[in-house]
């Protein structure tokens, strides 16, 4: 086994690409433990990016990362530097709001707020200080996240009365109608059945033409359906017996599942991992 | 399409850095927040400090003598408090020796299924009921009611057992008995509601076992049960103690003011609530002050009880 | 504890081998049932002794010329006839002075110790202090309110009557906005964040919105028991015959009116006193039902 920590960065296979986002050498941890280690990896821009890898190697955690919601969590703390159009996120000069505007983010289980579906939309695009007609976009959102036709008949009811899969692309009408950058998706179809998985599959298809998308998931079709590139990652033991986790590998996603670098990569896509 | 709605072509940083009315009301919002938090300790402090204030007076001329001093003589300017802290103190212990058993014996029978829900529903909305009347109702209900009701009794009492100094005066109509019983129904609620929580948040594996192995209802209760919910049991009467010593209209109505100590229960007696509420109007000067020294007294004493109940009830809640 | 438990188990294995339960254990039970009924019986009994004397004299004087008890002043003593107008109210002033400080305070502070430090030092601190606070006598809330108000102001006022019973509502209202926002699940809160919603933005528009019943009962559980409080009134709003021009004079409330009469000896005195006494206890349990029916309205 290679000492993930003296690996010299990875040759990136997005060099040729528009970068949005930057990861050095970027370290998190839980008070002492240590979740994540030394990641570096970059984001093209209007791709679409899969975290694939065992539960509790850190995926959640360096998703996290990019709009900077591990602020939330006290015993939280990120090194190594993240840049996002030339500015590090994590620059003192930045106000985490503003980042949070620029990158959204769906998250494992739809979380509508408790309001009407309209205003479950309005009330993000009101927040950015959208002052244009509010009606217009809040049909474009939903037309983008494929929900008009269900629910422009009752647009005043409450986002919570909808089904688990129509709440989660409520979510990401939400998200949409921000206009944001980058949207951070964290298992966004774990609470789906198939049929609405397949839809939001469809749905980042059309997205990735305006917007960049990061996106978790333990489904490896899913990943090789609609990633651009994936990055494995896995856990591994340290000298005190905690696990933390680390990139394996980040590749364009064909050469991912066709003919990846390590051999953990190998067994995990294959399915004989552990 | 992407930025026509919303600008985003200013970098992260400038962005951050303009002026931005929404951040502001955030930053404002947020330390009024904390102010307010802090607020509540700070009326504690204030609260304390008023009371500190206007006894200052009383508490230089008296010190602490003013706690064994039982006169009160406002010509000459001569006050203590210990009728009023002993007949706060007997008063409440009294209402919880009524109370405790009651109420312990009302929050099993509501805690085990004696009666089917349809019957039990209702009597715990009228425990709650019980606990809402104010307590000048109560007071009132006292003067009319009770306390006619029951002096015939006490007379009886007093006929018979009158040569044990408790009940060695005959019973007055203003006495401190009766005003510690119409204090047990008053704290009656309380020591239901939190006995009865405590009882039905035993470990349901603990009820079934003891079941399970032949125990019948009531061993299971008195040996398992009420001995596991004793912290909570134990927890609601010192919340209970808090709410007699502190309780002023029923006091203030029944009891009769006397400013004496009187080994009689039948006889007329003070509490430090009732004490104010009935001088406060007419005093001033080093009365006020004195009053409000007792009233110092009494904060202390209920302070000291509830953090006592806290931490009880606390261990009850670790436990469970 | 725990293993304080396990050994009453076994105690009661080693004492019941017998396979059935002896007449001993029976007649135990049964002598413990009869107590439990009998503390039952007792406990009830006070209680429908209240309910039934309220309805008596308070109905018949209700409808002593029907409304005059809510038209007319107080009277005189030894004059028949009268009512408490002014001590409608006054109650309802000084409890809508109560809840004007209290209210907005509370929410506050409950959304401090929630949303945005929750667990820390500060937070358990105002948690000890809600605390401290529920537990104080109540008239010494009312001397509270008399040496800040009264002695600063000059004289007795019904703002001096709502300040006392704001100490008194405030940890009632803490306590439930608390348990309202506790009860917002985290994921809204993710949420809010990744939209881009500044806390202030989160808390008003979603998170108090889903609160609100929650707030509501707060509210309505704190006005009733400000309702019936009399010992902080005495030396703050005191009394007046009258009704009341402005709030910074003495102001006559229910409360206050039910002890005065009560312990007056008119007996014309005595029946208003159950008049208002039977008013308070209505307008309490119809504030109690208000406040169950807005919990069973909450979202989460
Ligand atoms: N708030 C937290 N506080 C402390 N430790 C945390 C926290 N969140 C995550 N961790 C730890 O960090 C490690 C990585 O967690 P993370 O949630 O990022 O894993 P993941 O790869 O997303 O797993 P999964 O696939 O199950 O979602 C885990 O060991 C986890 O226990
Ligand atoms: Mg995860």
């Amino acid at each position: 086994m290679t000492n993930p920590s003296t690996r010299p960065a990875a040759p990136q296979a997005t060099q040729s690409e528009d970068i949005v986002l930057r990861t050095e050498n970027v370290s998190v941890y839980y008070g002492a433990f240590e979740a994540v280690r030394n990641v570096y990896l970059d984001i093209p821009k209007n791709k679409v990016v899969a975290f694939i890898g065992p539960s509790g190697c850190g995926k959640s955690t360096l998703l996290r990362c990019y709009n900077r919601l591990n602020d939330l969590i006290p015993s939280a703390r990120v090194t190594g530097k993240i840049a996002y159009q030339n500015n590090d996120l994590y620059d003192p000069k930045v106000d985490p709001v503003e980042v949070r505007r620029r990158i959204g983010m769906v998250f494992q289980r739809p979380n509508p707020f408790p309001k009407s579906i309209y205003e479950n939309i309005a009330f993000g695009a009101r927040v950015n200080g959208y002052k244009g007609d509010m009606d217009e976009l809040v049909e474009r959102s939903l037309r983008s996240a494929a929900l008009w036709d269900e629910t422009k008949d009752k647009l005043k009811q409450s986002g919570l009365a909808l089904s688990g899969g129509q709440q989660q692309r409520l979510c990401i009408a939400r998200t949409i109608a921000i206009e944001p950058e980058v949207i951070l998706m964290d298992e966004p179809c774990s609470a789906l059945d198939p049929i609405s998985t397949l839809r939001v599959e469809d749905l980042m298809h059309e997205l990735k033409q305006r917007f960049t998308i990061i996106i978790v998931t333990h489904n490896m079709q899913q990943a090789s359906r609609v990633a651009d590139y994936t990055g494995f990652f896995n856990a591994e033991a340290a000298e005190g017996g905690s696990r933390f986790g680390y990139l394996v590998e980040y590749e364009k996603t064909e050469s991912v599942f066709n003919a990846p670098r390590e051999k953990s990569t190998q067994d995990y896509v294959s399915g004989r991992f552990g | 399409m992407t930025s026509q709605t919303i600008a985003k072509s200013e970098t992260l940083i400038e962005s951050s850095q303009k002026f931005n009315p929404v951040r502001l009301v955030d930053q404002i919002f947020y330390w009024l927040t904390v102010a307010t938090a802090l607020g509540v300790g700070f009326i504690l402090l204030w609260i304390a400090w008023s009371l500190l204030s206007i006894a200052f007076p009383a508490i230089v001329k008296f010190n602490i003598g003013f706690l064994f001093s039982t006169s009160w003589n406002p010509v000459n300017d001569a006050f203590g408090a210990l009728p009023q802290i002993a007949g706060t103190i007997i008063s409440a212990i009294i209402a919880l020796l009524f109370a405790v058993p009651l109420g312990v014996g009302v929050a099993v029978f509501l805690s085990e299924n004696f009666l089917p829900t349809k019957v039990q529903t209702p009597l715990g909305l009228l425990v709650e009921l019980l606990a809402a009347v104010p307590s000048v109702v109560y007071g009132m209900w006292g003067i009319f009611v009770f306390v006619p009701f029951i002096l015939p009794f006490l007379q009886g009492i007093h006929r018979v057992f009158g040569w044990i100094p408790l009940f060695s005066t005959p019973p007055s109509t203003r006495q401190m008995f009766t005003t510690a019983m119409v204090l047990a129904i008053m704290i009656l609620p309380t020591i239901i509601a939190i006995s009865r929580d405590s009882l039905l948040s035993v470990a349901p594996e603990l009820r079934q076992g003891a079941y399970g192995l032949g125990a019948t209802r009531w061993e299971t209760l008195t040996r398992v049960l009420v001995p596991s919910a004793l912290s909570g049991i134990i927890g609601s009467v010192m919340l209970a103690l808090g709410r007699a010593l502190g309780e002023t209209m029923a006091a203030a109505m029944l009891i009769g003011n006397a400013n004496r100590i009187n080994i009689s229960l039948f006889a007329p007696a003070s509490t430090i609530s009732a004490m104010i509420a009935n001088q406060f109007g007419e005093a001033s000067g080093l009365q006020k002050s004195a009053l409000f020294y007792q009233a110092l007294i009494l904060m202390v004493m209920t302070l000291i009880v509830n953090m006592l109940a806290e931490v009880i009830v606390n261990r009850f809640q670790q436990v469970e | 504890m725990t293993l304080n438990q396990s050994d009453k188990i076994q105690d009661i294995t080693s004492g019941g081998f017998d396979s059935e339960v002896t007449a001993a254990r029976k007649n135990f039970g049964k002598l413990m049932t009869g107590l439990v009924v009998a503390c039952v019986g007792i406990a009830i009994l006070p209680l429908g002794s209240i309910l039934f004397m309220l309805l008596k004299n308070g109905l018949s004087r209700l409808f002593l010329n029907f409304p005059s008890v809510f038209t007319e002043l107080p009277p005189p003593p030894l004059v028949e006839g009268g009512g408490f107008s002014n001590a409608i109210m006054g109650t309802i002033i000084t409890c809508t002075i109560g809840a004007l400080l209290s209210v907005p305070f509370g929410v506050l502070t409950a959304i401090y110790t929630v949303e945005f430090g929750r667990g820390n030092k500060l937070s358990q601190f105002v948690r000890f202090c809600t605390n401290v606070l529920s537990g104080v006598p109540s008239i010494i809330a009312g001397l509270f309110a008399y040496g800040i108000v009264v002695l600063t102001m000059g004289n007795f006022s019904a703002i001096a009557g709502g300040v006392a019973l704001s100490v008194l509502m405030m940890p009632i209202i803490i306590r439930t906005a608390e348990e309202g926002l506790k009860s917002i699940p985290s994921e809204v809160r993710q949420g809010l964040v990744g939209i881009g919603a500044t806390n202030f933005q989160g808390v008003t528009s979603v998170i108090l919105p889903a609160t609100l019943p929650f707030i509501a009962t707060g509210v309505t559980l704190a006005l009733a028991r400000a309702a019936g409080e009399t010992a902080p009134l005495l030396f703050t709003a005191l009394f007046s015959q009258f009704q009341a021009r402005s709030l910074s004079e003495p102001i006559a409330t229910l409360s206050v009116l039910i002890y005065n009469f009560a312990i007056a000896p008119y007996a014309n005195q005595n029946s208003l006193a159950w008049a208002a006494a039977l008013i308070i206890v209505v307008l309490i349990m119809f504030v109690s039902i208000l406040a169950r029916t807005l919990t069973a309205r909450k979202i989460y």
